[in-house]
């Protein structure tokens, strides 16, 4: 019997008052895998991936996650999302736990957390080497560090596939090495990673698929070309340096 | 002590309502819809003109007003973000050109629509203390039993959506309490400065408080003190009792401010100096 895909996208098309973004695109991603989805500014990643986790419907084709609607709410609770963001304003009033702790918000859907649950919480900052900062306000830590608790919030949930749009921008060399670091040990401990960037960056060793999405179509191509098109990326939008 | 055996109905309505305003108003304010009781506010007002035409209680006819505002605010924002302001302008300004009209035309313009919109926390009769205490402890069950999600939505509105979060119902619910919370808060501060009570108090909180759960209950507490504090002060000065509590909530928000800055200041020396 093959293998269900943690996410099957089918034919998606997807369209803008300003055009289409997506055209026919089709893709399968399963356990374990280990993805980055490359593309410049404006290609489509950011759409194809709120398409994949049910917050944009396709114009055609169907997208399913874990062989359910990407809307599915039992579907979307296997699942971690670490949404593309600016820097978290240091006037949040949460702290680092509580940030962590609504990542569980949808496990249960009335009352306060338990006990146990804030000790989920604690794991997921321990695996990403944030425990110590539980207790800090989430706004006064650097750029690095607020994705390593966004990314403790996707895992606090325990999800079978952790989806990062984004998730190195503006984050310092150190930082993202340091980032990667946590990623392959969440895909060794068997957590598919789909990330969306503008080139390959610090996970360029661990990476094992590359899928690069240009003028609406989606290809999958070899690292070696990878690295080569991040110059092509890289020159349609100034400003955007390739990191690694 | 006389004016407490003689207002104990004033100063129960001022602190519960103190108290349950800048519960919401944490949800609020993070989501940027600090003035969203303004907003309301104005549509409530509608609904006093309309219900005093009519006869009807102004309450009842301001609470059905400000809940159907509230969703259709809500509704407005969201099905055309970019074009919203204007549409909001024209709600919150149309509701408060029919109240004048309304009023104007039924010969309640003076005294009843002014005590509205001012205040009238003094007069409170115990039918409309038991209205102000079921609003508080509505506002304390609904935000217990929703907490988990009210805190996802306001931290990250759309990793909520993703993780299975019903973002959609609790927006529409937080807008019916914020809703609620004016329509009964403008018996003792007004409709035009309810608001200030959904807000002001969330402000001091974050500035000397660290997590969100902490700036709640603390706005809560300083929303209820500031309710106290303002209806003695309005005594002892001979002051009016709505403006002279929002003028010690906005003087306490001034002086947290400052503390925050100094703070701030204290702790970029401390690490250039680390550096």
């Amino acid at each position: 019997m093959p293998e269900q895909p943690l996410i099957d996208l089918r034919s998606v098309s997807f369209s803008y008052e300003s055009g289409r973004v997506l055209i026919d695109v089709s893709l399968k991603i399963l356990a374990r895998d280990y993805v980055v989805l490359l593309g410049p500014n404006g290609s489509g990643k950011t759409t194809l991936l709120k398409i994949a986790v049910g917050l944009l419907h396709p114009s055609s084709g169907d997208a399913l996650l874990f062989g359910r609607p990407a809307t599915d709410a039992r579907a979307r609770e296997r699942l971690g999302y670490v949404p593309q963001r600016a820097v978290i304003s240091s006037r949040l009033p949460a702290t680092v736990l509580e940030v962590v702790l609504a990542g569980r918000a949808a496990q249960r859907r009335y009352g306060g957390f338990t006990r146990t649950e804030r000790q989920h919480a604690m794991r997921a900052l321990e695996r990403v080497d944030m425990a110590g900062f539980a207790r800090r306000r989430i706004g006064e830590l650097s750029g690095g560090q607020q994705q390593r608790v966004l990314i403790a919030r996707a895992l606090s949930s325990e999800p079978e596939l952790l989806i990062l749009d984004e998730p190195t921008a503006g984050v310092d060399r150190d930082s993202q090495i340091r980032f990667a670091q946590v990623l392959r040990a969440l895909n060794k401990d068997g957590v598919a990673i789909v990330i969306v960037a503008h080139d390959l960056g610090a996970v360029a060793p661990d990476v094992r698929r590359v899928l690069a999405l240009h003028q609406g179509h989606i290809d999958e191509i070899s690292l070696e070309e990878a690295r080569q098109r991040v110059g092509m990326f890289v020159d349609d939008h100034p400003g955007h340096g390739a990191a690694g | 002590m006389t004016f407490i055996r003689l207002f104990w109905p004033a100063l129960i309505a001022a602190a519960v309502v103190g108290a349950a305003a800048p519960t919401i108003g944490t949800f609020l304010v993070q989501r940027r819809l600090s003035l969203i009781g303004d907003g309301v506010g104005h549509i409530a007002l509608a609904g006093v003109a309309i219900g005093l035409w009519l006869n009807l209680s102004p309450l009842t006819a301001a609470l059905g007003f400000s809940i159907l505002g509230a969703i259709g605010i809500d509704r407005l924002r969201r099905r055309a973000p970019d074009e919203s302001d204007m549409a909001l302008a024209l709600f919150f300004y149309g509701s408060i050109a029919i109240a004048v009209v309304v009023a104007s035309k039924t010969g309640n313009f003076g005294v009843n629509l002014f005590g509205f919109l001012f205040g009238q926390v003094l007069t409170v009769s115990h039918s409309e203390l038991i209205t102000i205490g079921a609003l508080g402890a509505a506002v304390i069950v609904v935000v217990s039993l929703l907490y988990r999600g009210l805190l996802a939505s306001a931290i990250d509105e759309e990793a909520a959506t993703v993780s299975g979060v019903p973002v959609s119902v609790l927006n529409v619910l937080l807008m019916v309490l914020g809703a609620v919370t004016v329509g009964v808060g403008m018996q003792v501060v007004g409709v035009l400065l309810v608001a200030a009570l959904l807000v002001l108090p969330v402000g001091i909180a974050r500035n000397v408080v660290r997590s969100f759960r902490g700036t709640m209950l603390a706005a809560s507490g300083i929303g209820a003190a500031a309710a106290l504090v303002g209806l003695f002060v309005s005594n002892a000065i001979n002051s009016a009792p709505s403006g002279t509590i929002v003028l010690v909530v906005s003087a306490v928000f001034v002086l947290s401010d400052g503390w925050r800055r100094v703070r701030a200041s204290m702790l970029r020396r401390q690490g250039e100096e680390a550096a």
